[in-house]
C-alpha cells in the first residue's frame, strides 16, 4: 500500500511540474503578444521587461511571496516560511514542486502589466514594480483566496486564478497606464484616437498560440493532482471551448462594428475567453464554458473601444483582457457553477439563488480595490523617487535605443513616423 | 515653379503633413532617408561593445509648387517640424525646369495643379 501511495504522489508531482513548465512557457507567450502589438522601436525594451520580471518574480516569490501567500498567519497574510525556511506544502505534493507551480503563476501576474504600460515606462521603474508585486501584492491577494485567508473562509471560489492572477495583473496595468498617461500621438487635440499599429502580427499570433497552449497547464494543472483524470479532462475541454468561442465572438463583433475581421481583436477575444474560464473551469459544464467565452469576446471588444473613449492608452489591451474578464470569469461561477462539481453552493442557474454570486462579487470588489490602492501607492512612490515615464525625446526615438542602447532589428532599417 | 526638398525628423511627419494640409498643400512625396548634420548621432552598445551611429533616420519630403505657394509651403514645413533643437532639419528650394503629368501630358504649372 505504501508503494501505491508513493506512486500516486509521484504521478501528481509530475503532473504539477509539467503544468508548471507549461505556465512558465506562457511567459514567452506574453512576450511575443506584447512585442507584436507595439512598435519595432520598443521591442527590445518590452522583451527585456518580460524576461526580467520572471527573474524578479522568482526571487521575490522565494524570499517573501510564498510565506505571505501560503504561510500560516491570519486572514489577511501569511507570516511563516520566508526564504522557504520552515515552509510547508499545503497539498500532498512536495513543497518545491508546489512552489515552482505557484512561482510561475506569480510571474504571469507580474508580466501582464508590461503590456498595458508599454512603450513609455522606464525600465528601472519596471524592475522595482515587478519585485514589489510578486513579493507583496500578488501574495496578499493569493493568501485571501488560496492561502486560507478571509475570502476562502466565506466560500469565495476562484479555481485557477481569474481574480488571483488576472484581475491582479489587469487592475495593476489599468492603474499604471492611467498614471503614465497616453503615448505621444495616441490622441489628437480634439480627443479622437489615432492608430498606433503593432509591428508584427505574426509574432503576436505566435504569442497567443503559446498562451493558449500554456493555459492547458494553467487551468488543468491547478487540480494539483491527477485523480482519475476526469476533472483534468473537464477543465481542459472547458478551457479550450471558452477560448475558441471568445475568438469567434470577438471577431464577429469587430467585423460587424468596423467592417473587417481584425485578427488582433480575434486573438484578444480568445485570450479573454481563457481568462474568463480560468475561475470557473472546474465547476461548469462545457456549454457553460462556451457561453462564458462568448460573453468574454463581447466584453473585450467593448472594453477596448470604451478605453479609447476614456483616453486610457492600453497598447495591448491588458485591462480589457485580464481585468474585465478576470471580473467576469470570477462572477460567472455564481451563475454557472455547480455544487455537484465541487463548489460550495449552486450557482444562480442551478437554483442556488444569489448567495454564491454575492460572495463572488464581494471577493472581486475587495481584491480589485486592494490592488488598485496598493499599486497606485507603489507607482506613486516609484514616480516620486525614480520617475515612471521616459523623457519625450526618448519616447520618440524609441526605448530600445534610449534604455538599452540596442535595436531589436539590427541590420534592418525600421522607420517610425510616429 | 520650384521644387522644395525638406529633411525632417521622422516623428514630425504627422505634424508637418497637418500643417501642409492646413496651407492647402496636398501633394508630396515622402521617402525614408539616412543623414547627418550637426547632430553627433548616438551610441549603441551590443554585448559590451560600444559603436557610434552617425547616420540618423530622417524623412525626405519633395514638393513641387507654383511660385505663389513657395512661402506658404516653407512656413507650413517650419511650423510642423520646428522644435528648436538640433536635428530639426533643413529646407532646400530649387528652380524646376519643367513638370509633366503623365496621364494627360499637361506641362508646367498646370501639371503641378
Amino acid at each position: 500500500m505504501e508503494t501505491l501511495a508513493t506512486l500516486k504522489t509521484g504521478i501528481d508531482t509530475m503532473w504539477v511540474l509539467i503544468s508548471a513548465f507549461l505556465v512558465f512557457f506562457m511567459q514567452a507567450g506574453f512576450g511575443m503578444v506584447e512585442a507584436g502589438f507595439i512598435r519595432a522601436k520598443n521591442t527590445c525594451n518590452i522583451l527585456t521587461k518580460n524576461f526580467l520580471d520572471f527573474c524578479m518574480a522568482s526571487l521575490g516569490f522565494f524570499m517573501f511571496g510564498y510565506a505571505i501567500m501560503f504561510g500560516p498567519g491570519n486572514g489577511l497574510f501569511g507570516l511563516k516560511g520566508f526564504f522557504l525556511m520552515g515552509a510547508e506544502s499545503p497539498v500532498s505534493i512536495p513543497l518545491f514542486a508546489f512552489w515552482l507551480f505557484q512561482a510561475a503563476f506569480c510571474g504571469a501576474a507580474a508580466t501582464i502589466v508590461a503590456g498595458g504600460m508599454a512603450e513609455r515606462m522606464k525600465f528601472q521603474a519596471y524592475l522595482i514594480y515587478s519585485f514589489v508585486i510578486s513579493a507583496l501584492i500578488y501574495p496578499i491577494v493569493g493568501h485571501w483566496i488560496w492561502g486560507g485567508g478571509w475570502l476562502s473562509q466565506i466560500g469565495f471560489a476562484d479555481f485557477a486564478g481569474s481574480t488571483v492572477v488576472h484581475l491582479t495583473g489587469g487592475i495593476a496595468a489599468l492603474v499604471g497606464t492611467i498614471m503614465l498617461g497616453a503615448r505621444i500621438g495616441k490622441f489628437n487635440q480634439d480627443g479622437s484616437p489615432n492608430v498606433i499599429a503593432g509591428h508584427s502580427i505574426p509574432l503576436a499570433s505566435l504569442g497567443v498560440f503559446i498562451l493558449w497552449f500554456g493555459w492547458f497547464g494553467f487551468n488543468p494543472g491547478s487540480t494539483l493532482a491527477v485523480g482519475d483524470g476526469s476533472l483534468i479532462g473537464r477543465i481542459a475541454i472547458n478551457t479550450n471551448l471558452a477560448a475558441a468561442m471568445g475568438g469567434i465572438v470577438a471577431m464577429a463583433l469587430v467585423w460587424k462594428l468596423f467592417g473587417k475581421p481584425d485578427l488582433s481583436m480575434a486573438m484578444n477575444g480568445a485570450l479573454a475567453g481563457l481568462v474568463a474560464v480560468t475561475a470557473p473551469c472546474a465547476f461548469i459544464e462545457p456549454w457553460a464554458a462556451i457561453t462564458i467565452g462568448a460573453v468574454a469576446g463581447l466584453l473585450v471588444v467593448t472594453a477596448v473601444v470604451v478605453l479609447d473613449k476614456l483616453h486610457i492608452d492600453d497598447p495591448v489591451g491588458a485591462f480589457p483582457v485580464h481585468g474585465v474578464n478576470g471580473i467576469w470569469g470570477t462572477l460567472s461561477i455564481g451563475i454557472f457553477g455547480q455544487k455537484a462539481l465541487g463548489l460550495a453552493g449552486d450557482g444562480f442557474l442551478y437554483g442556488g439563488g444569489f448567495a454564491q454570486l454575492g460572495t463572488q462579487l464581494l471577493g472581486v470588489a475587495a481584491a480589485g480595490l486592494f490592488v488598485a490602492l496598493s499599486m497606485g501607492f507603489v507607482f506613486k512612490m516609484i514616480d516620486l523617487f525614480i520617475g515612471l515615464r521616459v523623457s519625450r525625446d526618448e519616447e520618440l526615438k524609441g526605448l530600445d535605443i534610449g534604455e538599452h542602447g540596442m535595436e531589436s532589428y539590427a541590420g534592418f532599417q525600421v522607420f517610425s513616423t510616429q | 515653379m520650384k521644387l522644395i526638398i525638406a529633411m525632417i525628423q521622422p516623428h514630425k511627419l504627422t505634424d508637418v503633413k497637418k500643417a501642409l494640409f492646413d496651407a492647402q498643400v496636398y501633394k508630396m512625396t515622402v521617402t525614408n532617408a539616412l543623414g547627418c548634420g550637426q547632430q553627433k548621432g548616438y551610441t549603441e552598445t551590443y554585448r559590451g561593445v560600444i559603436s557610434d551611429i552617425n547616420l540618423l533616420k530622417k524623412i525626405r519630403l519633395e514638393i513641387a509648387v507654383n511660385d505663389d505657394y513657395v512661402e506658404p509651403t516653407i512656413k507650413a514645413i517650419i511650423k510642423g517640424a520646428k522644435t528648436g533643437s538640433i536635428g530639426d532639419g533643413k529646407i532646400m528650394v530649387m528652380d524646376m525646369v519643367d513638370c509633366i503629368r503623365i496621364r494627360t501630358g499637361e506641362r508646367g504649372s498646370k501639371a503641378i495643379g
